[in-house]
């Protein structure tokens, strides 16, 4: 059987986040399914961090359990030291296009989060941020009115407004057709670079998750264990097309058990 | 366990039995009934005989307005839905129609029928009729048009596409609004009754006050109302349930 | 999704015009035809409009019945979007009161109207406490609904910025459920007005209501008896159409998906 495999922070880093002997059993009319089954994983400051894996798998209860919304039924979440009971403003969760507020506007959105601040200082964030994810023009708009891409961006500018250590994207794009897929990546590895915050990103797509993380984490099928972490040491901007690319990714096509020829 | 959810609304409803008996017997007039008066009123409607009588009377009514109304309504809702150009004529119509309450129609029924059952099925027949058909042009509106490009698509006669793609595409919807309505229509017999007729659950409550003031017996009529418009409401819910009809209800 | 219905403008104008002449048409030969004496035609239900305009009841009568549903409703609201708010989020509340609910609900406020006049006798008070009743139910559900539809997904974002219980409730629950709870505003708005007609029928001193039931009683004027109808209609749906208008502002519309 697989053996559990920490997936271990590269060294040199200091470690944000770590999650140890994560187990999860989901109980429902009397029976009992074991999703997650000792998982362990360091996450790196800044690093870009993938989990892969078929849909159904565990990865998204996995970064609920990571982002204080789920509770796991043994095992804890360390970031910086604290353990995790419940989510923060200082790591913000991304859902699918669908989690940016249709009541409010664009501005309201990106707002959401600055309550705390003065009314300049917010104007001000708001206004660096609208411009940052590119949604310039359209600050007095609603969500019903934007394209799937741009309510993306949307709330990935609401989630950066409020300047939080850590980043948790849940498929983040897993809506959009996918020629925005592509752009959208493109923006996501822009806008990381720029603040540097430790990310956390759900995927089933291969490509998607070596594109970008620095270290893929490719999760088996329910119970999700980790089946191998893959390090992906190639610089930004990524060809997709070099040698070094494709060797990965075929990597990871032969590690889930995937023909190369449909 | 499973049964906790059921006890709960139980002592809950009991404890608002205790409260208002309690209410109840600290008034000043003796003007409102308490719990057990009202219990004792229905057990003796029951042994008059006169429970069951008016239960079946005011059932009765309903019975005929609603399935007239319905005979009419469903037909021509879906038929006026299907043609644009019906459905824009007769909107207007419909739109002014809907405010007006079924009560207002009494002098106008009573007119035409005098006073009696059919005055007070008629007037449940006009409370259904506008809701029904409306129901129905709806259910028309919002079908796909992929289903009915489907349907071209396979060929199908315009007596096909209404056999094999309109009428079950239509159905849950018309089940729900067939439930409202039924709700609705129980509400005016009670109504219809107090005004037009001689029997009846809506009759007791009128006349129970106005021979004698027995307001345990006004109570028990409301009491016995309230229960058997939910039981009417619960067997209509239960066709919901029906497999074959449940598909348009998987989401959510 | 009907046959391709490709139509002119102004053919939305023109058929229900044309549908409406046709009735009246219809009507007026009707009353020659039958030769009756009291069941009135067009004409005489204008007449009787004009009569009440000028005896100065019409607007009266109005402004009785528009301020029993305006008090009776505010009522409801402000009584019932808490309720239901509270309950919807609290769903073991809403557990053991729910089925209360749906037992009294089936009970017509019709039927209340006996008690409501050995409590408050005849006139105001027992009209505006019958439309609270009837208004109440729908709005404590629409909220509740309302509540339970709001996709855990923003709870958790707004959990997730840091927000308290209560705040949650304010900035995220609620706007959240707006769309739901004005859609119920306006049906409850609707049943109100139909219930202020008939507790005027029955327990009024004033109003449409009062009016269709008097005009007949005293003097078989059926002419007024038309007319007050058509006028609580076309009031009922004017106040449908200004709710419905609530619904097209923009903090609102995102709820409904687009109507053909």
């Amino acid at each position: 059987m697989l053996q559990s495999v920490m997936a271990i922070a590269p060294r040199a880093v200091e470690t944000k986040l770590r999650a140890e002997d994560i187990n999860m059993v989901f109980r429902r009319d009397g029976k009992s399914t074991n999703v997650l089954d000792n998982i362990n994983i360091e996450v790196g400051k800044g690093e870009f961090l993938c989990l892969l894996g078929p849909s159904g798998c565990g990865k998204s209860t996995l970064l609920n359990i990571v982002a204080g919304f789920l509770e796991p039924s043994s095992g804890a979440v360390r970031i910086d030291g604290a353990i995790v009971n419940g989510p923060d403003p200082r790591r913000i969760f991304v859902f699918q296009e669908r989690g940016v507020f249709p009541w409010l506007t664009v501005e309201g959105n990106i707002g959401f989060g600055l309550f705390k601040m003065s009314r300049v200082e917010r104007e001000r964030r708001i206004e660096h941020y609208v411009k940052l994810v590119g949604l310039g023009g359209f600050e007095k708009a609603y969500p019903q009115e934007l394209s799937g891409g741009m309510k993306q961006r949307l709330e990935v500018a609401r989630a950066l407004a409020v300047n939080p250590d850590m980043l948790f994207l849940d498929e983040p794009f897993g809506a959009l057709d996918s020629i925005t897929r592509l752009i959208m990546r493109g923006e996501l590895l822009r806008l990381w670079e720029a603040e540097r915050k430790t990310i956390i990103f759900v995927t089933h797509d291969i490509e998607e998750a070596v594109q970008l993380a620095d270290r893929v984490v490719v999760m088996s099928a329910r119970p999700a264990r980790i089946q191998r972490i893959v390090k992906i040491n190639i610089p930004h901007p990524r060809d997709i097309s070099s040698r070094r690319y494709l060797e990965l990714r075929d990597g990871i096509f032969a590690e889930i058990g995937l023909a190369h020829q449909i | 366990m499973a049964y906790g959810i059921h006890l709960r609304p139980l002592v809950f409803i009991s404890v608002l039995l205790v409260a208002w008996q309690f209410a109840a017997s600290r008034q000043p007039v003796h003007l409102l009934p308490d719990p057990v008066q009202v219990g004792g009123g229905l057990v003796e409607l029951a042994r008059r005989g006169l429970l069951l009588k008016y239960i079946v009377a005011s059932l009765f009514r309903v019975t005929w307005g609603f399935s007239l109304a319905a005979m009419i309504a469903i037909p021509g809702g879906l038929a006026i839905g299907w043609h644009r150009r019906t459905e824009m004529a007769l909107n207007p119509l419909i739109q002014l129609l809907r405010p007006i309450s079924p009560l207002a129609w009494i002098p106008i029924s009573i007119l035409w029928f005098g006073v009696g059952d059919v005055a007070a099925s008629f007037l449940i027949f006009l409370a259904s009729l506008l809701p029904l058909t409306v129901t129905a042009i709806n259910a028309v509106k919002s079908i796909p048009a992929v289903y009915v490009n489907a349907g071209r698509n396979f060929g199908l006669s315009s007596a096909g596409l209404v056999y094999r793609v309109l009428y079950p595409a239509v159905i849950p919807q018309l089940i729900i609004g067939l439930r409202i309505t039924l709700g609705i229509a129980w509400l005016v017999v009670v109504a219809a009754e107090m005004i037009a007729v001689n029997s009846g659950l809506g009759f007791l409550i009128v006349d129970a006050r106005n021979a004698g003031s027995r307001y345990d017996l006004v109570v028990a009529g409301m009491v016995t109302i309230g229960i058997i418009g939910l039981l009417l409401d619960m067997s209509m819910r239960s066709l919901e349930g029906v497999r074959s009809l449940r598909w348009s209800y998987s989401e959510d | 999704m009907t046959a391709p219905a490709h139509v002119l403008r102004w053919e939305r104008y023109f058929w229900p015009a044309l549908l409406a002449i046709a009735f009246l048409a219809l009507w007026h030969y009707a009353v020659r035809w039958t030769g009756s004496k009291v069941f009135p035609s067009p004409l005489g239900v204008q007449k009787g409009l004009a009569e009440l305009a000028h005896k100065g009841l019409l607007w009266r009568y109005i402004g009785d019945s528009l301020r029993r549903v305006g008090i009776g409703f505010s009522a409801a609201v402000a009584s019932g979007i808490p309720l239901g708010l509270t309950l919807g989020w609290y769903t073991a509340a809403a557990q053991v009161v729910n089925p209360v609910i749906q037992m009294v609900r089936p009970i017509s406020p019709i039927a209340w109207i006996p008690i409501s006049i050995v409590l408050f006798g005849v006139g105001d008070s027992a009209a505006i406490f019958l439309i609270f009743l009837a208004a109440f139910f729908p709005i404590v559900l629409a909220a509740m609904n309302g509540v339970g539809s709001v996709p855990s997904m923003f709870r958790r974002a707004g959990r997730n910025f840091g927000l308290g219980p209560v705040e949650l409730l304010t900035r995220v629950v609620f706007p959240a459920s707006l769309p739901q709870i004005i859609i119920g505003l306006r049906i409850s708005l609707g049943i109100a007005w139909l219930v202020v007609v008939a507790a005027e029928m029955i327990a009024g001193d004033s109003g449409l209501g009062y009016l269709v039931i008097d005009a007949r009683n005293s003097g078989k004027r059926y002419d007024l008896v038309i007319a007050a109808m058509l006028l609580i209609g076309l009031i009922g749906l004017m106040l449908d159409i200004a709710f419905r208008q609530l619904e097209t502002l923009k903090a609102i519309r995102w709820g409904f998906r687009s109507e053909s």
